[in-house]
C-alpha cells in the first residue's frame, strides 16, 4: 500500500505532470512565470489549494453526489466548492497568518480558475482514488505543478536578458521553452 | 583629444581563445570517434553525420540569411558541431533524411528561436534527438549490428541489427521468466548480455557494439576529452562528478562491481559526460554549478536507466537538467574578493 502510494506521488509529479504532460493549468504556468520569488508563491498556493481541492471534493463525490446518483452535477459542484473553498481559505489566511496572506498575495484568488485544480479533482474521481489517494495525488499534482513553473521561471529570467529575436520575445518562446521542456520529461516516461 | 591614445578601461588580458576556435577544437575532438565510428558502422555512419551537419547548417544558415537578415555565422562551427553531436547520438541506422531532419530542427528550435549562440537554453544536439525519438521511435531505436555490411543508404537488409547492450540488459531484467533459468544455470545477467551479442569488456571499450554511431568507441572519446581538458576547453568538474555518480549510484544499487562498470562503459554515458554536459552556453558558470550539474545529470541517468521506462537516458538527463541551470547559477553565485557576508537581519514583529 504505501509502495503504491509512493508510485501515485512520484507519476503524478514526474509522468502525469500537470502542467508538462496533461496540459492543464497554463495559464498561470505562462502568466505568473516571469520571476522565481513569485513562481515560488504561487506554486505554494496552488500545491496547498490543490490538496485541499482534493480532499473536499473526494467526500462531496464520495459522500453526496454518488449516493444520491447526482453524478452529473459533478462538474458544477465541484467549480462551486474549489471557487468558494479558496474564497474561504483567503479569509481564514488574512484573518490570522497576514505576513503569509501578503507573501501569497493575488496569487490565491487566481487560483479559483486554475483548471489543474478542477483537473486533480476529476482525475481523482475517473481513477476511483480512495481518500488518502486523493490526497496523495493531489500534494504530487501539487508539487509537480510548482516543479514545472519553477523551473520555468528560472529560464524566462534569463531569456529576458537573451537576445531573443524581436519576433518571438514573451509569448512564443515560452510556448516553445514549455515544448521543450515536455520533451524533456518524456525522459521519465514508464517510471516505474 | 588625440585619437592615437587609446584608453580603455581593464581587464586587458589577452586571450587568443575565439568562439570559432573552440567550436573547431571540439569537432576536431570528435574526430578519433567518427573514425571508430566508420570502422564499426561503415558508410551509413558517414551518411547520417553528413545530413545531420547539412541539416544543421541549412537551419542557422536559413534563419540567419532569410528571415533576420544578419551576416551568416557558419565559419565559427558551432552549426557544424551541433550538427555531429547529434549525429553522434542517433543510430547509424537512421534514414538519411530523418538524421537531416533532426539536425535542421535543433537549430531552429534549440538555438535560432533563442537568438542563435550563446542564448539557449537547452542543448540544441539532445534537443534534436528528443524530437527525433519523440518523432520516429522505431528509426530511432533500430541499431546497427557491428561490422555489418547495410549498404549507404536505403532500407536496411535482413539481420544486420542488434540490440545495445544496454537495451539487452534492461530487456532480461524485465524478464522473470529469463531470469529465473539463468539463475538455475548459475549466469548472470552481465554473462547472459555479453553472451548474446558475443561482446567482452573489450569491445565495450573500443566501441565494436550496437549502439548509437558516436558513443560507443569509449577510448576515442576519452582521448578527444583529455584533449579538451588539456586544451581547457572544458574542466574536470562536470564529467568527473557524472561519471563517478553514475558508477558509484549503480554500485550502490547493483552492490555488483562488473554492474557498476558495465553501466559506467554502456550507452552515451562518456559522450554525454565529456561533450554535451560541458556545453559552454547550456551549463552552470561556477564551479560549484559544475559540480551540482554533473550530478543532476549523473543522479537522473540512473534513474532513467534501473527506474525508467528508456534503457538509457543520458540525452534526457542532460535536458532535465539544462532547465535546471538559470535555478543552479542563481544560487551558486560567488562572493566577491573580499565580500562579507551581511549578519542576518533581526525580524520585525
Amino acid at each position: 500500500m504505501s509502495a503504491d502510494l509512493f508510485s501515485i506521488f512520484i507519476i503524478a509529479i514526474f509522468i502525469e505532470n500537470f502542467v508538462l504532460n496533461q496540459i492543464l493549468g497554463i495559464c498561470p504556468f505562462v502568466g505568473v512565470s516571469n520571476r522565481v520569488d513569485s513562481a515560488v508563491g504561487m506554486g505554494l498556493a496552488v500545491t496547498f489549494v490543490m490538496v485541499l481541492a482534493g480532499v473536499v471534493t473526494w467526500s462531496i463525490q464520495n459522500l453526496f453526489l454518488a449516493p444520491f446518483h447526482l453524478e452529473y452535477l459533478q462538474t458544477l459542484s465541484f467549480i462551486l466548492v474549489i471557487a468558494s473553498l479558496v474564497q474561504f481559505v483567503e479569509m481564514v489566511i488574512r484573518k490570522t497568518v497576514p505576513s503569509l496572506y501578503q507573501a501569497l498575495g493575488v496569487y490565491l484568488p487566481l487560483i479559483t480558475t486554475n483548471c489543474a485544480v478542477l483537473g486533480v479533482a476529476l482525475l481523482n474521481v475517473r481513477k476511483g482514488y480512495g481518500l488518502v489517494e486523493s490526497a496523495v495525488n493531489s500534494l504530487g499534482g501539487g508539487l509537480g505543478f510548482f516543479f514545472a513553473l519553477l523551473l520555468m521561471a528560472g529560464i524566462r529570467e534569463r531569456l529576458e536578458v537573451a537576445e531573443v529575436p524581436v519576433a518571438m520575445r514573451g509569448a512564443p518562446i515560452t510556448f516553445i521553452t514549455a515544448g521543450l521542456l515536455a520533451i524533456a520529461f518524456y525522459g521519465f516516461a514508464g517510471l516505474a | 583629444m588625440s585619437e592615437k591614445l587609446l584608453v580603455t578601461v581593464g581587464p586587458h588580458h589577452h586571450a587568443p581563445d575565439t568562439v570559432a576556435r573552440i567550436m573547431w577544437e571540439v569537432t576536431l575532438a570528435l574526430v578519433p570517434a567518427f573514425l571508430i565510428s566508420l570502422y564499426v558502422f561503415g558508410g551509413r555512419a558517414f551518411v547520417v553525420t553528413l545530413c545531420g551537419v547539412l541539416g544543421a547548417v541549412a537551419g542557422e544558415a536559413l534563419v540567419q540569411a532569410v528571415f533576420q537578415k544578419k551576416p551568416v555565422t557558419l565559419a565559427d562551427g558551432s552549426a557544424v558541431l551541433t550538427g555531429v553531436l547529434m549525429a553522434f547520438s542517433v543510430p547509424a541506422a537512421l534514414p538519411w533524411w530523418t538524421a537531416f531532419l533532426g539536425g535542421f530542427a535543433g537549430i531552429i528550435l534549440g538555438k535560432q528561436c533563442f537568438g542563435g549562440l550563446g542564448q539557449n537554453i537547452f542543448n540544441p544536439a539532445h534537443i534534436a534527438r528528443a524530437i527525433l525519438l519523440a518523432s520516429w521511435p522505431v528509426y530511432m531505436t533500430t541499431w546497427l549490428k557491428p561490422g555489418a555490411a547495410a549498404g549507404l543508404i536505403g532500407p536496411l537488409p535482413d539481420g544486420v541489427t542488434a540490440a545495445t547492450p544496454l537495451g539487452l540488459m534492461k530487456e532480461t531484467l524485465r524478464n522473470p521468466d529469463l531470469l529465473n533459468s539463468l539463475a538455475a544455470s548459475g549466469t548472470t545477467a552481465l554473462q547472459h548480455t555479453f553472451h548474446e551479442l558475443q561482446i567482452g569488456w573489450g569491445s565495450l571499450l573500443t566501441g565494436t557494439i550496437g549502439g548509437s554511431l558516436g558513443e560507443t568507441g569509449k577510448l576515442a572519446l576519452l582521448l578527444g576529452g583529455l584533449f579538451l581538458l588539456i586544451r581547457r576547453h572544458i574542466t574536470w568538474h562536470t564529467p568527473a562528478t557524472m561519471l563517478g555518480t553514475v558508477f558509484l549510484g549503480s554500485l550502490l544499487i547493483t552492490r555488483d562491481p562488473q554492474m557498476a562498470l558495465f553501466h559506467l562503459l554502456s550507452g552515451g554515458l562518456f559522450l554525454g559526460a565529456f561533450f554535451m554536459a560541458t556545453d559552454m552556453v547550456t551549463t552552470p558558470m561556477t564551479k560549484v554549478g559544475h559540480l551540482i550539474f554533473g550530478f543532476g545529470c549523473g543522479a537522473i541517468t540512473l534513474l532513467i536507466r534501473f527506474k525508467g521506462g528508456y534503457p538509457e537516458g543520458v540525452c534526457y538527463s542532460i535536458l532535465i537538467m539544462n532547465a535546471f541551470v538559470p535555478l543552479i547559477d542563481k544560487f551558486t553565485v560567488p562572493r566577491r574578493f573580499g565580500e562579507v557576508r551581511a549578519p542576518a537581519q533581526e525580524v520585525k514583529a
